[in-house]
């Protein structure tokens, strides 16, 4: 779908009133729209054409792209080169920023270069720990944590001044988001920790993969007695297991990810895991997108981002919209000659 | 050292109340730390500071003691130093992500909140870490805050 006022790629849409960003995804959210978001694996390469393939997989099927940074503590392109490469064909990024390998300094200024080139959403997060991932001999930064990040970025925004409150020309107008863990202890105090997350700045969080439908209904209940429901977007992480192995495998080594028995029993006994898990995803949104208070789907297919596709068409929750992408615009003159003169 | 810290979180509300009056006494005696002047001050307040909160919390003298609203369990011993935890990675029986041998130190945060009077602290936003203050004493810093010198007495005596 395309908004009456949209521009050619690469120009940010007309700002609305009580918006925060130029960006599609925060009008599709404000419209009342089901979001789909899903995740790019950032290539381990120099080569932008595994960028573009990479993103196209999701042409027609999600509102947004999150470009991870450095997710797990593994090394990849940095996910402000990601969102630079495919904001300039019109994609809507969100990008994910990690306190984990950059102190105040580099962070804002990541944040000011990523709006500059049309980031218009930001995940701002804390970051795995290094131990996780493929340097563990690594120095972990995290001159920063999440809520102290959402609240630099939203000075920024607002008060249009770095932390230091030295004067910014020209602010980032961002929609700024954060991560939340419904799944993992200490459950009572979760719904408050977003309370925090809320009154630091952030306008919409993408949960960790939900496979616990029943938890994600207690964890909601609570954020609607909170009225948090009302006052941030809440995007449900959801995604395709590859098999009852791997789901095993997930769960005792992955932090933070909860994958109950009911899960692994339901793989194991299915004649084509891969496809049973799948499915599994299909019904997961279409069971979650029934509960009060969620707005959209964050589909992270690791390895399966192919699978993304069908998994969306499947579960419907589209309703017949096809979010925007790059070829919508295939033989208009005006964006030809745009992305021609990039 | 890890089970003194773990007796600390358990009797955050007794701990609360000594403290309570650690600061009653410092914001008396603030005239007097006033005029001996912070910066003769500072080195024996802060090792005082770093041996006691040392034993009882495992401080890293941070410099901005948040103990009161982190139910007394310290933030700056969570592996990625978060103030406004726990993060999205505790384990199942609400161990560390980074050292699975510890407890997260967020989880006992809220326990010990829990316990105390003015627990509901925990639910306001911590902001960034000022490094500046690293290995600076807290305390006199809660004297500057709360009781802060006239012009006058901050002035060298001839």
């Amino acid at each position: 779908m395309m908004f009456t006022d949209e521009p050619v790629p690469g120009y940010p849409l007309p700002m609305l009133n009580g918006h925060s960003s130029p960006g599609r995804f925060e009008r599709i959210l404000r419209a009342g729209h089901f979001a789909v978001t899903s995740e790019l694996a950032p290539p381990d390469s120099a080569d932008p054409a595994a960028v573009y393939e990479r993103a196209a997989l999701f042409d027609g099927y999600v509102d947004a792209i999150n470009a991870t940074d450095g997710s797990g503590a593994h090394c990849h392109m940095g996910s402000q080169a990601v969102c630079a490469l495919l904001t300039r064909l019109g994609y809507a990024l969100i990008q994910q920023i990690s306190c984990r390998d950059k102190n105040r300094i580099a962070i804002q200024g990541d944040i000011l270069g990523g709006a500059a080139m049309g980031v218009c959403n930001m995940l701002c997060l804390s970051g795995d720990g290094v131990q996780t991932g493929d340097h563990p001999e690594a120095k972990p930064v995290f001159d920063l944590d999440c809520m102290s990040l959402l609240e630099i970025a939203r000075t920024m925004r607002d008060k249009s001044t770095f932390q230091s409150g030295r004067k910014l020309d020209s602010p980032p107008k961002v929609f700024l988001g954060a991560a939340a863990n419904p799944f993992v202890e200490p459950f009572d105090w979760r719904p408050i920790r977003l309370a925090k997350k809320v009154a630091a700045g952030a306008q919409f969080v993408q949960t960790q993969y939900c496979y616990d439908v029943p938890r994600l209904r207690e964890y909601m209940s609570r954020v609607r007695d909170l009225g948090l429901h009302e006052k941030v977007f809440i995007i449900v992480g959801v995604g395709p297991l590859a098999s009852a192995k791997s789901a095993d495998w997930i769960r005792k080594n992955v932090p933070g990810v909860h994958i109950p028995d009911s899960v692994i029993n339901r793989l194991k006994g299915a004649e084509n895991q891969k496809a049973e898990g799948q499915q599994l995803c299909v019904d997961l949104i279409q069971e979650v997108r029934e509960i009060e208070g969620v707005d959209g789907v964050h589909i992270m297919a690791y390895r399966q981002e192919h699978t993304v596709p069908d998994i969306v068409s499947k579960s419907g929750v589209l309703n017949g919209r096809t979010p925007w992408h790059p070829k919508l615009y295939d033989g208009d003159a005006t964006v030809q000659n745009h992305l021609e003169n990039l | 050292m890890y089970a003194i810290r773990k007796w600390s979180v358990r009797h955050a509300r007794l701990l609360e109340r000594v403290y309570a009056g650690v600061e009653k006494s410092l914001l008396f005696a603030a005239p007097l730390i006033n005029k001996i002047g912070h910066e003769r001050l500072e080195a024996p307040v802060a090792a005082i500071e770093k041996g006691v909160k040392g034993v009882l919390f495992d401080c890293q003298m941070c410099g901005q003691c948040a103990l009161s609203s982190t139910g007394m369990s310290c933030p700056m011993n969570c592996p990625k130093t978060i103030r406004n935890g726990p993060c999205g990675g505790v384990r199942p029986d609400g161990y560390c992500e980074v050292k699975p041998e510890m407890r997260c130190v967020w989880v006992e945060a809220w326990k010990g909140a829990s316990q105390m009077e003015n627990g509901k602290d925990i639910t306001t936003v911590q902001f960034a870490v000022d490094y500046q203050l690293k290995g600076k004493s807290s305390w006199l810093k809660v004297v500057r805050d709360k009781a802060p010198a006239d012009k006058n007495s901050e002035a060298p005596s001839s």
